[in-house]
């Protein structure tokens, strides 16, 4: 087991090397630069701030530098919020991001399971349809456009939610953006599960397991439900990723500080070492969450189990 | 009442059952009301071909229909009405009085859970107690069923353990509660000869010590006959005919049941001319399998699936491989058609085929066929009968017009005895039989010399097995064709092949001509699989 996280850790060494290789140069090709505004600086200014920033170097020194300082945790200024570190922007952001992003990984999980099993239970019942075509809103409409409207419902109109900020990071002020956040994933949780569920109880062994009298309940949360897990314990992985490193529109729209939005303003800014550290905070994301899933896939399968 | 008749008043009693499915094509009637009693102790055969019904009787007695079906009609254990009872009631019954074990040994077990778990929960389920008491039972029931090494295997889960030891965890778990009655669905079907016979003992040997009823739902006559005091035979959903076991076979009353027995496979084949030159060879065969360690794994082991194993097809002869799962014989078949990596002397007619590579073996390919066992997965689902027949003469005669193809496509169909609007519709609309048809004129279109039949009738009911068969010889007399006649039904192969080699491990255990292998066999394993068959007439 201990080997088999060690070697896995290693292999995403290589993994973040070519990550962090690829989106460097991607960046550095997309035209513009992060002094590029709509008024031209004067020339001078110019050559002052890219030498400055060492964006006067050959690109492939320019490389060797960033992955040399980032190698040692350093991944330089940002451009566009010049009196910060890219550490610091993200380090300040992130415990915001995380916590919102949690809670809405919690809610879609639990939400989505609970929702897809009643359907799977009933299937092509009335209650199953409609359960499932709610599923199918919720993975349709984008969160911009559920964000404001949950906004004009609960705070505006019935004034019953603050609508925005993060205020004393009270439950009040999380609620409207943790559902916005949730509920696509709750959809897609939804459906897999109602497939995953469907399948598992037509399954042999838990036409064995009613054969032998076990009562309805011990069928399927006993038999059926642990082996109709092992596709949502796959999807969890990049959810959790998706959902714990920040959302730009949600974030943006319930103006959250957290690192959500860093990733498309810096984009759009061409602010490179924010880009850069955002790419880079997503891709452990998904590498760690990756390796959770791995060894909880272990411990609900044994015919696949690590040893 | 005196205490023979009370033993003779049956213990489960059905009368006009119907079972019916809701499919979006109307109602199927499956089971269309039957009546059969079942009496303490004995051993009660249901007999039918696939669509008789007969699994689907027990299904609805025992309340485990999909949810389509429903069940009307009535079913009466030890007077206590079965059908239509609630399911709390119900759930006493099963699995303590009456007990199933099914067909599929390798799924009908949770893999998710170690089996000493699964058989206590049956256990603490209808005795109550908890799973650390139920242990010590739980071990004797494994001691019980022959499992080696109880207290170890008590531990393990369902993958870490063969076909045969899965299918005596569920008769441990059949038997845990002291049933009544064992419902065995198929219980060997999916298993070996020499394992069946092993199963069917164990069941015979734990029936006695038990004093239980067995209904065993089969379609296996040779089981039948050896096995159960009464059958019942079933068609469409119905009982043609039922009685003692012997005067069933000595005097069969309905056509189908003679028919039935009828359809073991019969006939002989005889030997080519010895001057007959060989068509295909292959020397000193190996084929070696790794067994990758994974991405960062270094080590990887090899399997050596055929060891040393030379096979020399004449024009006109059937050589018939027979052994048990895992005993490399169809793994022979694909390396003797060079399409696995493998080692040895290989020869198509006098051309060596040996160094061939893909491109190199393509202009041969068409005279050297192989034909599946499976005829669900072997065709393409989204193409019709026309373009899946027609494939190979894309490759092989491209020049073809499309009216050509066409033509040939109806001659193909009308060949193996099938209509030839057939090519313009899609495999799921075949029967097992049909599609197997389907498979074979796949094979014949391209005119092959040697063709290569990998367990071609094992997915079939016996009297579609027996067609099939015909038309293989008939086909053979036709164009003059070899084949390789890859079977563990000892049976088929008799009535198919000329020669025979018994592969064990890899290995040739026994070759030589058929009637003196199966007369006087040499080898202990050649004994001891000829004794495991049944349906092998002494």
């Amino acid at each position: 087991m201990l080997s088999f996280v060690l070697r896995r850790l290693a292999s995403a060494v290589p993994t973040l090397f070519i990550v962090v290789t690829i989106s460097f140069f991607l960046m550095r090709f997309a035209p513009g630069g992060p002094f590029n505004l709509e008024r031209p600086l004067p020339p001078a200014t110019m050559e002052n701030l890219m030498r400055a920033y060492q964006l006067d170097q050959p690109l492939w020194r320019q490389y060797l530098t960033y992955m040399g300082n980032a190698v040692t945790g350093d991944f330089g200024p940002s451009y566009v919020y010049k009196d910060n570190s890219v550490a610091e922007l993200i380090g300040k952001g992130l415990p915001y991001s995380m916590e919102l992003g949690f809670y809405a990984l919690l809610l879609a999980l639990v939400g989505g399971v609970i929702v897809g099993t009643i359907a799977a239970l009933r299937q092509n019942s009335l209650l199953d349809f409609s359960v499932m075509s709610v599923a199918t809103i919720g993975v349709t409409v984008p969160n911009f456009v559920v964000g404001p409207v949950l906004t004009l419902i609960f705070a505006i109109m019935l004034s019953w939610l603050p609508a925005g900020g993060w205020g004393d990071g009270s439950l009040r002020f999380l609620i409207l953006p943790m559902i916005a956040l949730a509920l696509p994933q709750l959809a897609v949780f939804a459906r897999l599960t109602r497939g995953s569920m469907i399948e598992a109880l037509r399954t042999d062994h838990i036409r064995t397991a009613r054969a032998y009298g076990l009562p309805a309940r011990s069928v399927v949360v006993v038999h059926a439900m642990r082996g109709a897990m092992l596709p949502i314990v796959s999807y969890l992985a990049p959810c959790a990723a998706a959902l714990l490193t920040g959302s730009a529109v949600v974030e943006t729209i319930f103006t959250i500080p957290g690192v959500g939005r860093y990733f498309v303003l810096g984009a759009i800014n061409r602010d490179y070492t924010l880009v850069m550290g955002t790419v880079v905070l997503i891709a452990i994301f998904v590498i760690v969450f990756n390796l959770a899933v791995d060894i909880l896939y272990g411990l609900l399968d044994p015919r696949v189990r690590h040893d | 009442m005196t205490e023979e008749t009370k033993a003779m008043e049956p213990i489960l009693s059905v009368r006009d059952l119907k079972v019916s499915f809701t499919t979006p094509d109307g109602d199927v009637n499956a089971v269309k009301g039957i009546d059969l009693d079942v009496r303490p102790g004995e051993t009660l055969a249901v007999v039918g071909e696939s669509g008789s019904g007969k699994s689907q009787t027990m299904m609805g007695i025992m309340g485990l229909l999909a949810a389509n079906g429903t069940v009307t009609g009535s079913a009466t254990y030890r007077g206590q009405e079965m059908v239509g009872l609630d399911p709390k009631a119900l759930n006493a019954i099963r699995g303590a009085k009456i007990t199933m074990i099914f067909q599929e040994p390798m799924t009908s077990l949770d893999p998710l859970y170690p089996i000493g778990k699964q058989i206590a929960e049956v256990i603490v389920h209808h005795r109550g107690g908890t799973q650390k008491a139920a242990r010590p039972r739980v071990l004797e029931l494994l001691k019980l069923v022959g499992i080696p090494d109880p207290e170890r295997r008590i531990d393990s889960y369902p993958h870490e353990m063969s076909g045969g030891q899965r299918q005596r965890i569920m008769i441990a778990m059949a038997l845990a509660n002291e049933p009544d009655i064992l419902i065995a669905d198929e219980p060997t079907t999916a298993l070996d000869v020499t394992i069946q016979a092993q199963i069917l003992k164990l069941l015979r040997d734990l029936q006695k010590r038990f004093d239980m009823a067995i209904v065993l739902i089969t379609h296996d006559l040779g089981i039948v006959r050896h096995f159960a005091e009464r059958v019942v035979v079933m068609r469409r959903g119905e009982v043609v005919e039922q009685g003692a076991t012997g005067e069933l076979f000595e005097t069969p009353k309905a056509d189908y049941t003679r028919m039935l027995i009828e359809a073991e496979p019969s006939g002989r084949k005889a030997a080519p001319p010895d001057n007959a030159p060989i068509i295909l060879e292959g020397r000193n065969v190996v084929v070696d399998y790794r067994i990758d360690g994974g991405l960062l794994k270094k080590r990887a082991s090899t399997f050596r699936a055929v060891d040393d194993v030379t096979i020399s097809l004449h024009e006109g002869q059937t050589i018939g491989v027979v052994g048990e799962s895992g005993s490399g014989k169809s793994t022979l078949g694909r390396a003797l058609l060079r399409l696995i990596a493998s080692e040895g002397a290989y020869r198509f007619g006098r051309t060596d085929i040996s160094g061939l590579d893909r491109a190199g073996m393509r202009p041969l390919r068409r005279s050297m066929q192989l034909v599946f066992q499976d005829p669900y997965g072997s065709l393409s689902p989204r193409q019709t009968v026309g373009e899946i027949i027609t494939e190979g003469l894309y490759v092989h005669e491209p020049q073809l017009s499309r009216a050509e193809r066409d033509k040939r496509a109806i001659e193909a169909l009308k060949e193996v005895g099938l209509d030839p609007a057939a090519r313009n519709r899609y495999p799921h609309e075949f029967s097992g039989g049909q599609r197997q048809r389907i498979a074979i004129a796949r094979a014949m279109i391209l005119k092959p010399q040697a063709v290569v039949l990998d367990e071609p009738t094992s997915a079939l009911d016996r009297s579609v097995q027996g067609q099939v068969i015909e038309l293989l010889r008939d086909l053979q007399a036709r164009y003059g064709l070899s084949y390789v006649f890859i079977s563990h039904d000892l049976s088929v192969v008799r009535a198919m092949s000329d020669y025979v080699v018994v592969m064990k491990d890899g290995r040739i255990v026994e070759e030589g001509p058929t009637d003196a292998i199966f007369s006087a066999p040499r080898a202990a394993y050649t004994r001891t699989l000829i004794g495991a068959a049944y349906n092998i007439a002494p």
